[in-house]
């Protein structure tokens, strides 16, 4: 075994920001190298650097001892260097051995394309790694987790020894992840070196023979996950000691505010994607949503918050029934709402902080006088928000635009929070956040249910689910499997339910599932 | 530590803001360039043009001071013509106050401010029609039909203008400039509508509304609206309806400039003081934001093109009610079009439209004079405004030509695709 790939006092800075500040990082052969950093540490940076997409402005990078220079993908991948990214690049009307192929191309006689020989090439390759997947089929149709499968086989493909994984965990279900993790090994036992990006520090403790954590554009340094533990990495992660669990009193739950019977709502190119979803969301409760993406919570929390309209079914918000009722009529009830996409739905980017802080209430008094906007009381209230909230900004006249995600976030929170509401629908409230400002808004999220607001918190983050809920209801293809106390649950079980599998099976293969685990780790 | 991190977050947010630059060169240097580099090109394009200079220019290397003098020659001639013409002639003008002061005798001022009130006579419908389009894109909206708006407003005034007699001005002018304030209004809310109601995209509709207004204008001066005579125009407006001139004949400087600027200010306080103003900002830069506060996305598709069609209808009436007193046919110098180009260079921001707006009048107030003084064609004008709007459409031309390292802000979202 030796160093695959080496890269020495990696220098990167954009316009205003230094990106990566000397970053040092080795990949041993037969290695899974985890890279841990918050949002904005640099990771994806420094990969884009060892991908050839930017150009370090200093520091030098070595394959197998020898310099090399990398201008571009291609050059990269000549030297065997592969990338999984995030959100997928393939052609979903295309099949599996199509995709394979894109870019390399095979042919007989110089014209035809050569899709046989890249299907028994696929086969051979899935059968080596344990990828089981059919060359045949087409990407659209199968699952994510074999998606990734496909992302993993084109690397191979061409011949990578050296695999980055950028984020590849948040899409998956647990089980999911669990497969991934399998391959992982198979991969690094025939030979092939890992660099795993994530800012999971389960995931990280998990899979990892080295960890590697960058904060603000430098390593802060490379531990083993046997000498460390969660909130060792969070602290070093963000520099501060970080609270992991969030601290909740039992519920005291009241009355409902929000009941849905019977629900189903069709997304915008018409497909039936919220099928037959009842419950309710009591003040003084969180009730939290769990799923993989994509099975209807979104077009639900439209459907909720006026954006999308029902099909079918019945919505009550605090006793009076919402049918074709316009989002504002919704807000001025009480609802306040953290969206799901915070650059789209979320914030005017263009505007200045102040603007973006009255996005819901700018015509009211104190705002307004009539049509006239009253400036002075809306800055007054942006000043008083940013602090209370802890918006990390120069001053209120910036653009939404020149905030970080995390502080993006808080500033929504600080609008939605600060009007006197008695429903949050909370979607993704922590995605792509660093885990200091995750704490924060899980904290605020628990205030806000303990002064009696009824909280609904969508998330394909289990570990959120788990940790802010006081029941849980798993979606899967648009209708609610089964809705638990969140005291009395587990991820695995959570977890197969969210992979579509019936209540009672699921409990069974659970607690199988928990028994392997146990001796997975006496071993 | 924490606070470390505080100052470090907020160091980072100052370099955002300027890395995304400061407002002042994105609003007022970079349209500056645009408009000086135009000029430039310009000057390039007489150059080529004037024989002379050409001529020198073959025996560059046995003579280069020639050529370079006689290059610059013909730029200043053709620039100080068109200037002047559009400005009018300093000693001129100082000349004709001493004249005015020591013998009260006036002819000689007028004369020599004719030039420059005549400028801002071009200006005036450039203005209006220029707040039509940039309030359209402050919504998102591209409205393209202003300059059927301009027409269907100087109609509709000219009507009000003729056909009622016998009331008093302070009655008769302001249901005039109302009447062509309604036509385009109604131009405008079709298209409105249109996209509103059925998604239909605003470019094709203004456009077709566009075809429909010059053929309509064909028909009503040709017919209904003709004065007796041959030539297919409208009859006169009364005197009544007419806005008021500042100076005898042939000086044409009326209320309608003032009353431009007037509505600029509108326009300003309406987008950037009132709640209205608000929900037509967010629309046009995040209606998806937008809907989710719960503002209305169509309805203010629907007022914004009302209100943008009443504006360029307005530039129309004072064309008609300052300008001409009737309506003729290829009424328009293509003011609702260079109103596009117009609100561009002026970021649509009501104070840029008015700056903007002088630029186009000088530049076409001193056209005819280039033309008969250094004759270069009036063409000229419109390359020079040509290359003015592709500056101001790819910024990155003009920082790589003068090395500004200053980054961009967000882009002003001028239009969306199809469809919603």
């Amino acid at each position: 075994m030796g160093t695959v790939l080496e890269l020495h006092g990696i220098t990167k800075s954009f316009p205003g920001v230094l990106a990566n500040d000397h970053i040092n990082l080795s990949l041993e052969e037969g290695e899974i190298h985890a890279l841990l950093g918050e949002n904005g540490a640099g990771k994806t940076t420094l990969m884009n650097i060892l991908y050839g997409l930017y150009k370090p402005d200093e520091g030098e990078i070595l394959i197998r001892g020898e310099k090399v220079d990398i201008h571009g993908p291609n050059d990269a991948i000549a030297r065997g260097i592969g990338m999984v990214h995030q959100h997928f690049m393939l052609v979903p009307v295309m099949t599996v051995t199509e995709n394979v192929m894109l870019g390399v191309e095979p042919t007989r006689n110089g014209i035809f394309l050569d899709k046989a020989k890249v299907a028994k090439h696929i086969r051979e390759i899935s059968e080596q790694y344990g990828l089981e997947v059919d060359p045949d089929s087409y990407i659209g149709e199968l699952p994510v987790g074999i998606q990734q499968r496909v992302e993993i086989i084109k690397v191979l493909y061409r011949e990578a020894n050296i695999l980055i994984l950028d984020e590849p965990t948040a899409v998956l279900t647990p089980q999911e992840v669990e497969g991934l993790f399998k391959i992982l090994q198979t991969l690094i036992e025939k030979g092939k070196s890992i660099i795993f990006i994530t800012h999971k520090l389960k995931e990280v403790m998990a899979v990892a023979d080295r960890i590697t954590v960058l904060r603000a554009g430098r390593t802060v340094g490379t531990v083993s996950p046997k000498e460390v533990n969660p909130e060792k990495l969070a602290a070093m992660m963000v520099g501060r000691e970080v609270n992991l669990v969030v601290r909740k009193k039992p519920a005291q739950p009241k009355e409902a505010a929000l009941e849905i019977k019977d629900l189903y709502v069709r997304d915008e190119r018409k497909n039936m994607v919220v099928n037959g979803i009842s419950f309710e969301v009591r003040k003084g409760e969180v009730l939290g949503i769990a799923g993989v993406q994509g099975n209807g919570q979104t077009e639900l929390v439209y459907a909720l918050t006026g954006l999308l309209p029902l099909e079918s079914g019945e919505i009550r918000l605090l006793g009076r029934p919402v049918y074709h009722t316009s989002p504002r009529t919704i807000i001025e009830r009480g609802v306040a709402h953290v969206p799901e996409d915070r650059l789209k739905h979320g914030l005017v980017l263009s505007f200045p902080l102040h603007d973006n802080l009255v996005l819901c209430n700018y015509y009211l008094p104190p705002f307004a006088k009539g049509i006239s906007l009253q400036q002075t009381v809306i800055i007054n209230n942006a000043e008083k928000l940013i602090k209370q909230f802890d918006v990390r900004t120069p001053n209120v006249y910036v653009n939404a635009s020149t905030l970080s995600g995390g502080n993006q976030q808080k500033l929504i929170v600080a609008r939605e929070f600060s009007r006197p509401i008695k429903l949050l629908i909370a979607s993704q409230p922590t995605r792509g956040l660093d885990v200091g400002s995750i704490e924060y808004i899980h904290n605020r999220i628990i205030e806000k249910r303990d002064e009696g607001t009824a909280v609904l918190v969508v998330s394909s983050e289990l570990d959120e689910i788990i940790a802010l809920s006081d029941r849980i209801a798993v979606i899967y293809r648009g209708q609610i499997m089964e809705i638990v106390d969140a005291a009395k649950t587990s991820k695995e079980y959570l977890g197969l339910l969210m992979a579509g599998i019936q209540p009672s099976e699921a409990a069974k293969a659970a607690a199988k599932t928990k028994k392997e685990t146990e001796v997975e780790r006496v071993f | 530590m924490t606070e470390d991190k505080d100052k470090k977050d907020v160091k980072k947010t100052e370099k955002a803001v300027e890395k995304h630059g400061s407002p002042w060169v994105d609003n007022l240097l970079m349209p500056a360039l645009a408009v000086f580099t135009g000029l430039v090109v310009g000057g390039i394009i007489v150059i080529i043009s004037d024989d002379t200079a050409i001529e020198a220019w073959r025996h560059f290397f046995s003579a280069p001071g020639t050529a370079l003098k006689a290059s610059w020659d013909a730029v200043i001639t053709a620039y100080s013509a068109l200037f002047g013409g559009a400005l009018g002639n300093p000693k001129t003008i100082i000349a004709g106050f001493q004249t005015y002061f020591s013998t009260g005798d006036t002819t000689a001022l007028l004369k020599s401010i004719y030039p420059f009130t005549e400028s801002l006579v071009l200006a005036t419908p450039y203005i209006f029609a220029g707040l039509a389009v940039a309030l359209g894109f402050r919504c998102g909206l591209f409205n393209i039909g202003a300059e059927g708006q301009f027409f269907m407003g100087a109609l509709g005034s000219a009507y009000i203008g003729y056909s009622i007699t016998g009331l008093p001005w302070f009655i008769h002018l302001p249901l005039a400039l109302l009447g062509g304030a309604a036509a385009g209004a109604i131009w405008g809310a079709i298209p409105g509508y249109l996209k509103a109601r059925f998604g239909a995209h605003e470019v094709v509709n203004t456009i077709m509304m566009n075809w429909i207004a010059f053929r309509l204008s064909d028909w009503l001066l040709t017919g209904p609206m003709k004065a007796s005579g041959f030539r297919p125009v409208t009859p006169s407006v009364e005197a009544t309806a007419e806005l008021p001139r500042f100076f005898p004949d042939p000086l044409r400087f009326n209320w309608g400039f003032p009353l431009a600027l007037l509505f600029a200010f509108l326009v300003y306080w309406f987008l950037f003081k009132t709640t209205l103003g608000f929900e037509i900002r967010a629309v046009g830069a995040n209606p998806d934001a937008a809907k989710y506060s719960g503002m209305s996305v169509v309805r203010n598709f629907v007022l914004v093109m009302t209100l943008s069609g009443a504006l360029a209808g307005l530039a129309g009436s004072a064309q008609v009610l300052g300008t001409d007193h009737w309506v003729g046919q290829g009424f328009s110098a293509g003011y609702g079009f260079d109103s596009i180009a117009l609100a561009l260079l002026g970021k649509s921001h009501p104070l840029g439209v008015v700056l903007a707006a002088l630029l186009f009048g000088i530049l076409r107030g001193g056209a005819t004079n280039m033309q008969s003084v250094a004759r270069i064609p009036i063409d000229l004008i419109s390359v020079i405004q040509g290359m003015v709007i592709i500056f101001i459409a790819a910024p990155d031309i003009i920082r790589w030509l003068y090395r500004l390292r200053i980054g961009r802000t967000e882009q002003t979202v001028l239009t969306r695709g199809w469809g919603k």
